[in-house]
């Protein structure tokens, strides 16, 4: 399940737009300007099942995020999805997995208080007994140099 | 018949009698004859195991999926609450005080140790640094990465976090850590090949009580370990896949 997110869990100015999210789920979103910085040294690791639903997180994931384990546990990933990530980037993400391959990208999350931060994600198939049954993806910091490309590259991706 | 153990080439010094302490108390709970082979460095033991040579083994995250996927290890248990980490550290007198500031073409004192290195240029990442604009200074022990940042030789170091910490406090005062990992995801796991697999469970449960009996408590801590974990056939295949994630 994913739900809209709401006014009271944001922290500081926001903007409201509804995404259509990869699944073609609407959600409501509301986001504001507030970075928080990536932390020095930590991964950020999930599973989720072949559909893209959660079903583990570390405690990196709860703390960047914002999200309570509980709400994440279930909760689809694109519970992170942020407006400023252009779509093609997520159909890239779905059609290289899908096809068994490892995908790794930059991405600007989005946290529960509408702020958010950025990454360098990879995800993978795992694969047991020959059959995909989920994904690990590990998130660790990104280069500035780097998020700075994404910052200009992103824009015209839409 | 004889069977043969070896430990990851990286294990800390300080606790090589512990290992051979460990084998003659595993040999005494299970009956085996285990003969422990230490290998000086990773390419010597891989080529032991690429023979068959090996059927039980402490090993390194980073030749675990070669284990078992190739050579038809599972997997026992694990140090209880113990995990690998990185940290880069260069001489105290550098100004640099983040990663993000170090230079490309760095001098990076490095040794053998391949999760380490690993979790050490993930590390540098945030600097836009990596193999293809570093110098690798080849290092044999940790002892040695802090020679050559004392020395100026290297500007920064990829430590253990664990051998770092082990190092004398006048060393670690002429030091400065730019930063620790904080993974807890990575850890070395002790296997059991093809030829034990029937031994598997007998070893495992031998293992995990262990902590719970005064004379394993002392071979523990000869260890530097507090007790095993289990480590199942799933957690095994998660930390490859992690193992696979982080290689990219």
């Amino acid at each position: 399940m994913i739900q809209d997110m709401q006014p009271e869990t944001i922290v500081g100015a926001c903007k409201d737009v509804t995404l259509l999210l990869y699944n073609e789920l609407p959600r409501r979103v509301l986001y504001t300007e507030i970075e928080t910085p990536y932390p020095d040294g930590k991964l950020i690791v999930s599973t989720t099942d072949p559909d893209g639903v959660i079903t583990h997180v570390n405690r990196a994931f709860v703390e960047m995020s914002g999200y309570t384990e509980e709400e994440l546990i279930g909760a689809p990933h694109s519970i992170l999805r942020h407006p400023d990530m252009p779509p093609a980037a997520f159909k890239d993400l779905w059609d290289t997995v899908s096809r068994g391959e490892k995908w790794q990208g930059f991405v600007k999350n989005l946290r529960k208080d509408g702020g958010y931060y950025w990454v360098k994600a990879t995800v993978i198939p795992n694969v047991r007994k020959g059959k995909v049954v989920g994904y690990t993806s590990v998130r660790r910091k990104p280069s500035r140099t780097k998020v700075e490309e994404c910052i200009k590259l992103y824009p015209t991706l839409f | 018949m004889s069977f043969k153990f070896t430990v990851s080439p990286d294990f800390t010094p300080n606790h090589l009698s512990g290992w051979y302490i460990f084998n003659t108390w595993l040999q005494k709970q299970t009956g085996l004859a285990i003969h422990l082979k230490m290998y000086s460095d990773f390419n010597a033991q891989r080529a032991a195991i690429a023979n068959d040579e090996i059927d039980l083994i402490y090993a390194n995250p980073f030749d675990a999926a070669m284990l078992v996927r190739e050579k038809g290890f599972l997997p026992l248990v694990k140090p209880e609450g113990a995990s690998d980490e990185a940290i880069i550290a260069v001489n105290a007198e550098n100004p640099v005080a983040d990663v993000a500031d170090l230079p490309q073409g760095l001098k990076l004192a490095v040794t053998d140790d391949p999760d380490v290195r690993m979790m050490g240029m993930i590390l540098l990442e945030p600097g836009d640094l990596d193999a293809g604009n570093i110098e690798a200074v080849p290092c044999t022990t940790y002892v040695v990465v802090a020679k050559q940042l004392l020395r100026g030789d290297a500007e920064a170091g990829i430590f253990l976090a664990e051998a770092y910490d082990d190092l004398s406090p006048m060393i670690k005062k002429q030091l400065k850590v730019l930063v620790r990992s904080q993974i807890s995801v990575i850890h070395h796991v002790l296997m059991a090949g093809p030829e034990l697999s029937a031994q598997r469970e007998e070893i495992r449960r031998h293992l995990l009580a262990m902590a719970n009996e005064p004379k394993g408590q002392g071979v523990l801590e000869s260890l530097g370990f507090t007790a095993w974990a289990a480590v199942d056939d799933e957690a095994m295949e998660f930390s490859i896949d992690l193992m696979d994630t982080l290689s990219m």
